[in-house]
């Protein structure tokens, strides 16, 4: 019995009318957690009863507090007939499960019916008693911390990256059981709920478990997602990455050294001169393979086509241009795996990190994405204790990518997600990454490994580093054209870089980012079972093919020559594929300048059509140097001499029939940077073709003052102000169904997609000048002739005065955080800081600082007064935490409070839980803060209070009534919104970061005047305080500190 | 291709105030969008006329979503649904409960009933607002009648604690309660001149000084009904007009301490007991319901049209009530002095707004 779950009820208010005699309600509440249920006294004639109940306390296991969701449930007495529900309000007590997140849920809870949506608020206080249980074998993993942020949590520091935890659970779908044949919708919705938040607590549970075995402490880059498969069940599937983090304000960090948990974190990376430069060992001539350029860093899988059943027999069907693709990656991938250097990777499963963002010095070099699909047929899940189909399935999807990121030669996938796409029986599974090369130092077991150190020793001081290619060039496992690096001149670059991570913070990067997004539909025959998934697999190589060439034309378009984030979605629908891929185009200074994109006509005797092809060929290159100009983008003119001899570059130009000079004669000036360099060519021999060549044409930019990325900081802006707003859209069409073409279909995606964006950018427009980040579009085919795309984003603003000054306060602020980062990797903080603090007062360091942001090689000593600086501030923060966790242990202890202790913590825990219910009417609610990014800008993060990850369903049999379907999704899109800000606000937050809606699944049926939806969201609950309080706060911090512990003192005597 | 669920939701709600004011006004969709096409709006902002459309279709929803919460502003405080700042549900309140003129002048003093319902399609086709924004009016004066109608204390507090009004606003709306409560005849043709500005503000110093509230501050409905006491009294008043001597005493008094300082002392001279009648009767009658309704009436015809027609400058209107009404103190044998008062400085506050053209 190793918990204690205290549930207080307190009030209710806004209830609805039950009665319609009186127009009032005669409420009272029930409490259930697992088989235990408690009930409270029925509050007469209120719409704002006050319960004030007892304490209601269950005694349970530690492993169902974290598997089972508090329920509770209001419900409206009638003595004659059956209490009528009004509403439910699930509680995941999660966050009170480990010791540093939540202590006390208190807070106004919406509460939730599936049929009428939210009907008045409950006022609910959850506390735990937890004690200590040791056993070894026990089958909980209380403590474990879960993360949805996809980098290292602000206020943490990472000891050890464990590595890939993932695990799934099914279960029969309690709407497809014979019960829910005679059980009412809202019976078959509530027990969906139950049944999914159930699973969901379980799998974080196994997960915990997992992390525990690798002596991990938390999961970051939790990514939590599940598969309504219909009849054959329901899969709850997560995956992340175990990591053993620190608190930074942690009071240990006071203390040199002593408890330093891992011995080789001392010998950072980073504590080496960076004057080591670049030196290659690549001694080796440089060859260029041949081939098809379009593929480069870019492995695309074949999907293997498996009957359930049947074993797993591959009945792949490659298109023609991957066929000598794979046989490379193969045969490299083999000769890899004989004398590979990589022992390392071997010793994990699968060496995946869902993390997208990276401790300085953690990512060594970037490969390339990889990404692998299959396509399944699923059949029913018979025993849902044994998920061992579902498991093979995705090890079999894993397996793929550490191949393909072994033919690479990386021996580790970054930015790793996994998502599937559901029509009837068919189940497309894809999974893509980031292959790389890390630094081992971070991970637990990698230490050792002689021959990974020495590259990294190499390659960790200069900024280009993740740009240089970590594959043989002898062994290229595609076809790439390589250059040398033009930060370093000294390693091989590729002349693109794909990749599904964020922008890395000390990338140097010229100009603006931007948004860039393929979109693709295939029309499908309608088909059963087998032949349907055989359709389906045959189509897809030709889809991610087109879908690469698209982005890769884009990107040229843009003057661009890396794209990060991207995210290749595949959806499957009756009868069409669609693909829609969207990733943030940049300019790395460290990439050779793109070549133009140049068109070739197949008939060049005709006057006319050579008059069409050369007027197009002067669009794109207007378009590109209208591109440049827009995204700023101005590489400094580099001379041939100085990057040394030019790579042999293979002068294959069968297959352009004109040449770039004879057909850009008009236009040479304006087309002065990728004159020379080999262009992209563009075939123009059918209709098809002409298309593909005026849809690119066809992307309008964002009206001036916004720009767009689907990453987290938009590369070239930095000087981010306050002002967020989160937001989803949603939009359906329904196609024509008459002779509908791969044409139309695509021109009516791409124009759903541009109307959206340009939607957006309208209602923001107050927001000027501004940036939508983290763009994410979803797309699902909900009907036959139905695309629903769901798109959620965070419009930020910046300020465009100081736009001006940003590549230097950008290289002083990576800086400083490289710094700060360093400090704290070297764990002898006061050792730093106590004789050098005195010493150096502030202003001679920020000297020092400025001198160094202009020299490129810091002297040492240097560094270590801008380690101080920087970490002045951290240590500030850690004072408040450690001042605050002192206050709260006087305020548990008892009840006398000071104000001085108040004071000293800013972000007042108190102030959030202490929160009386307003009785006066101009007090409003608390604001809370959404934002799918990690960060809030213009604030700092001083606690992560757990994670946020709830499902709804809602469900209508009055569509019309309540606004048809647009004002039933508002509706209750509005409603997930409050629930999240309702739970978060309980927990003692103020917003929720890594904020995402995983799924929106809206089905409707108008002449049955029903409609349906069920919506997944995650986030981190946390806490922030503006930047500009913590300044005050951190003036003031000496005297604080000094009057805490002096209180402290006071109450204990 | 045709759209069929289009919508944005941003955890802060957006609120368009442009659009908010169409939507106020009662206009469809169509009618907006077409109205914000001729506001230039696409020119500046280089948006089709198709992203406007759905623009306006998200804003109404939410609107409309957000009426229910608005017929009780404290709900929309808090409430969890829709986050938005402190400065915009104040914004939503104010403007949501904002009158026109031309409309309220229609029903001020009317019985605010199904019957005067039916009638907004007549004050629609009159006034050329549109019969939704009348709709919401009517609505929201009912609303406010019914919430403050029995309650104790301030009505203006009353109703700014009930609806979250400013100050300004919840005046207006307390003297629409009063005159709906009172029943003031304000529609008569001799009374067109006047705006609701005027009334309201003699309402507001009926308010202070003739109701209940006035006396006692621990009454229901103090601030909504006359003190009926102090009505039955003012019957006490017409002995100024009744005693011969009385009333030639008072006007010598008046006429004395104005010669020389009125521009219209002779037409003045000449009407004060006609004047003097009229004021002194107006009061004696208001015990009846029926004349207190016509008060407005009475007054325009009795004193204001008279002195108009003799074209007194608003001075010397101001000269003659000051005192007229200042003179009584000294008639020794009047005893009424403090009703006198009571009554007279109301009456010359709301006689000199009404006095004008």
């Amino acid at each position: 019995m190793p918990g204690k779950l205290k549930v207080k009820i307190v009030a209710g208010r806004h209830l609805p009318v039950m009665d319609r005699a009186s127009d009032l309600t005669d409420a009272f509440v029930e409490v259930k957690f697992g088989n235990t249920t408690f009930k409270t006294d029925v509050y007469l004639k209120s719409l704002n009863p006050q319960w004030n109940s007892e304490w209601f306390k269950f005694e349970v296991d530690d492993e169902d507090l974290q598997d089972e969701p508090l329920q509770i449930t209001v419900l409206d007495h009638d003595t004659y007939s059956a209490n009528d529900a009004i509403g439910k309000v699930y509680i995941d007590i999660d966050p009170l499960l480990y010791s540093e997140a939540a202590t006390v849920i208190s807070g106004w809870f919406p509460i939730y019916d599936t049929i009428h949506g939210i009907r008045g608020e409950i006022n609910v206080v959850v506390k735990v008693d937890l004690f200590n249980d040791l056993n070894r074998f026990r089958q909980s993993s209380c403590g474990v911390k879960f993360f949805c942020t996809t980098s290292i949590p602000k206020c943490y520091r990472a000891v050890i990256i464990h590595g890939f935890v993932e695990e799934l659970v099914v279960n029969e779908d309690p709407e497809y059981q014979w019960i829910d044949r005679i059980r009412t919708p809202r019976a078959s919705n509530e027990a969906r709920q139950r049944l999914i938040s159930l699973m969901s607590g379980e799998l974080q549970r196994k997960i915990g478990l997992k992390v525990l075995e690798m002596r991990g402490n938390a999961v970051v880059g939790y990514l939590q997602c599940f598969d309504l498969e219909g009849e054959s069940g329901l899969v709850v599937r997560a995956i992340g990455t175990a990591c053993t983090l620190d608190k930074l304000s942690s009071p240990a960090a006071f203390l040199p050294a002593c408890n330093s948990p891992s011995k080789e974190m001392k010998e950072s990376p980073l504590v080496h001169p960076p004057s080591h430069g670049c030196r290659s060992t690549h001694n080796s001539p440089i060859h260029t393979a041949t081939g098809s350029r379009l593929t480069q860093n870019f492995s695309v899988s074949v999907p293997t086509l498996i009957y359930t059943g049947m074993g797993s027999g591959s009945a792949g069907k490659e298109g023609g241009p991957f066929k000598a693709l794979l046989r490379q990656q193969t045969q490299s991938a083999l000769e890899q795996r004989g004398g590979s250097p990589h022992r390392f990777c071997r010793r994990r499963e699968f060496p995946f990190f869902t993390l997208t963002a990276f401790p300085p010095g953690f990512l060594v070099h970037v490969g390339g994405v990889v990404s692998a699909r299959s396509v399944k047929l699923l059949d029913r899940i018979h025993n849902p204790d044994e998920p061992e189909t579902r498991d093979a399935w995705w090890a079999e999807i894993r397996q793929e990518i550490k191949s393909h990121a072994k033919a690479l030669g990386c021996h580790a996938v970054v930015g790793y997600s996994e998502s599937t796409s559901i029509c009837e029986e068919v189940c497309i599974l894809s999974a893509s990454g980031t292959a790389a090369v890390l630094n081992p130092r971070f991970l637990q077991d990698g230490t050792v490994e002689g021959c990974l150190e020495q590259r990294l020793e190499e390659n960790l001081p200069t900024r280009c580093g993740f740009c240089h290619i970590p594959y043989d060039e002898l062994n290229m496992p595609f076809p790439a054209h390589l250059t040398y690096c033009y930060n370093c001149r000294k390693q091989k670059v590729p002349d693109v870089l794909f990749t599904t991570i964020d922008l890395p913070t000390d990338a140097t990067v010229i100009g603006k980012g931007c948004l860039i997004q393929a979109r693709l539909c295939r029309l499908k025959k309608k088909a059963q079972a087998e032949a349907n998934a055989t359709a389906i697999s045959n189509l897809l190589p030709f889809m991610e093919y087109e879908v690469h060439t698209q982005l890769m034309n884009k990107l040229k378009l843009k003057g661009m020559n890396a794209l990060f984030g991207l995210r290749i979605q595949i959806t499957v629908g009756e009868n069409m594929l669609m693909g829609l891929a969207s990733a943030t185009g940049v300019y790395l200074a460290a990439l050779p300048t793109p070549g133009g994109i140049q068109i070739a006509g197949k008939t060049p005797n005709d006057g006319s059509y050579e008059q069409h092809i050369s007027h197009m060929q002067k669009k794109i290159n207007d378009t590109i140097a209208k591109n440049k100009e827009l995204y700023e983008i101005n590489p400094p003119e580099i001379s041939e001499e100085i990057i040394g001899s030019p790579i042999p570059e293979p002068r294959q130009r069968s297959r352009l029939l004109r040449s770039q000079s004879e057909s850009s004669d008009e236009v040479t000036e304006l087309d002065l940077s990728h004159g020379k360099k080999d262009a992209f060519v563009l075939e123009i021999d059918d209709t098809d073709a002409m298309e593909d060549v005026h849809s690119l044409l066809t992307d309008v930019p964002p009206p001036s003052g916004f720009y767009s990325c689907n990453t987290e900081i938009m590369p070239g802006i930095n000087n981010w102000t306050s002002e967020i707003q989160m937001f989803t859209s949603v939009r359906v069409i329904r196609l024509s169904s008459l002779n509908l073409t791969n044409q139309a279909l695509n021109k009516n995606f791409n124009d759903l997609c541009e109307n959206l964006l340009k939607s957006l950018y309208f209602k923001l427009r107050s927001m000027i000048p501004c940036c939508l980040c983290h763009v994410n579009f979803t797309v699902s085919l909900p009907e036959d002739e139905l695309i629903q795309v769901t798109v959620t984003a965070v419009a930020i603003t910046f300020d465009k005065n100081q736009a001006l000054q940003t590549t230097k306060t950008h290289v002083e602020k990576s800086l400083q955080r490289a710094s700060t980062d360093n400090e704290e990797l070297l764990q002898f903080p006061l050792e730093l800081c106590s004789d050098s603090l005195p010493s150096h007062p502030l202003p001679p360091a920020k000297e020092h600082l400025e001198s160094a942001s202009s020299n490129s090689g810091i002297p040492a000593a240097q560094r270590a007064t801008s380690v101080d600086y920087s970490s002045f501030a951290d240590r500030c923060s850690s004072w408040i935490e450690l001042i605050k966790l002192k206050a709260q242990t006087i305020r548990r202890g008892s009840i006398k409070t000071t104000v001085t202790v108040e004071k000293a913590s800013p972000v007042g825990d108190g102030n959030f839980r202490n929160r009386p219910a307003p009785p006066c009417a101009n007090s409003t609610v608390g604001v809370v803060k959404m934002t799918p990014l990690s960060f809030i800008p213009g604030a700092k993060i001083t606690k992560y209070l757990g994670i946020i990850n709830m499902f709804f369903i809602r469900e209508t049999t009055s569509l019309r009534e309540e606004g048809g379907v647009s004002g039933f999704l508002h509706a209750f899109i509005a409603e997930v919104f409050a629930m999240v800000r309702a739970h978060v606000a309980a927990l003692g937050g103020n917003a929720v970061v890594s904020y995402i809606m995983k799924q929106c699944v809206f089905m409707e049926n108008p002449n049955k005047n029903q409609a349906q939806c069920l919506i997944n969201v995650s986030g981190d609950a946390v806490v922030f305080v503006r930047e500009s309080d913590l300044e005050v706060v951190s003036t003031q911090q000496p005297t604080a500190n000094c009057q805490s512990s002096g209180t402290e003192g006071e109450v204990t005597t | 291709m045709t759209s069929e669920l289009d919508i944005f939701v941003g955890n802060t709600t957006l609120i368009d105030e442009d659009v908010y004011r169409l939507w106020l006004d009662g206009y469809s969709v169509t009618d907006a969008v077409a109205l914000r096409v001729r506001s230039g709006i696409l020119e500046q902002t280089g948006a089709t006329a198709a992203v406007l459309q759905s623009d306006t279709m998200d804003h109404y929803r939410t609107f409309h979503m957000l009426e229910r919460l608005l017929h009780a502003p404290p709900k929309l405080l808090h409430q969890l649904i829709f986050q938005i700042p402190p400065s915009r549900q104040a914004l939503l309140i104010e403007r949501y409960y904002a009158f026109d003129e031309a409309f309220v002048r229609e029903v001020l003093g009317k019985k605010l009933s199904k019957g005067t319902k039916k009638d907004l399609d007549d004050i629609s086709t009159k006034t050329g607002i549109t019969l939704k924004s009348c709709r919401r009016q009517f609505d929201n004066f009912k609303r406010v009648f019914k919430v403050v109608e029995e309650m104790r204390g301030s009505l203006v507090d009353n109703i700014q604690q009930h609806f979250l009004l400013s100050d300004r606003l919840a005046r207006d709306y307390a003297a629409i309660v009063f005159f709906a409560n009172n029943r003031f005849e304000t529609g008569k043709k001799k009374l067109q001149y006047l705006s609701f500005g005027d009334f309201a503000f003699c309402a507001e110093l009926m308010i202070q000084n003739w109701t209940l509230g006035a006396v006692d501050s621990q009454m229901d409905d103090m601030d909504m009904d006359l003190d009926k006491e102090f009505l039955q009294d003012l019957k006490e008043l017409k002995v100024l007009v009744a005693d011969k001597d009385l009333l030639d005493l008072h006007k010598s008094l008046v006429c004395t301490a104005l010669r020389g300082k009125l521009g219209v002392f002779s037409e003045m001279e000449a009407n004060f007991k006609n004047l003097s009648r009229g004021l002194v009767n107006v009061a004696a009658k208001l015990t009846h319901n029926k004349d207190v309704r016509d008060l407005f009436v009475d007054l325009v015809e009795k004193f204001v049209e008279p002195c108009r027609s003799d074209h007194w400058p608003l001075s010397d209107v101001r000269f003659f009530l000051s005192q007229y009404a200042a003179s009584v103190h000294s008639l020794d044998g009047f005893r009424h002095q403090t009703l006198w008062d009571r009554y007279m400085g109301t009456l010359r506050g709301c006689l000199l707004r009404l006095y004008h053209d």
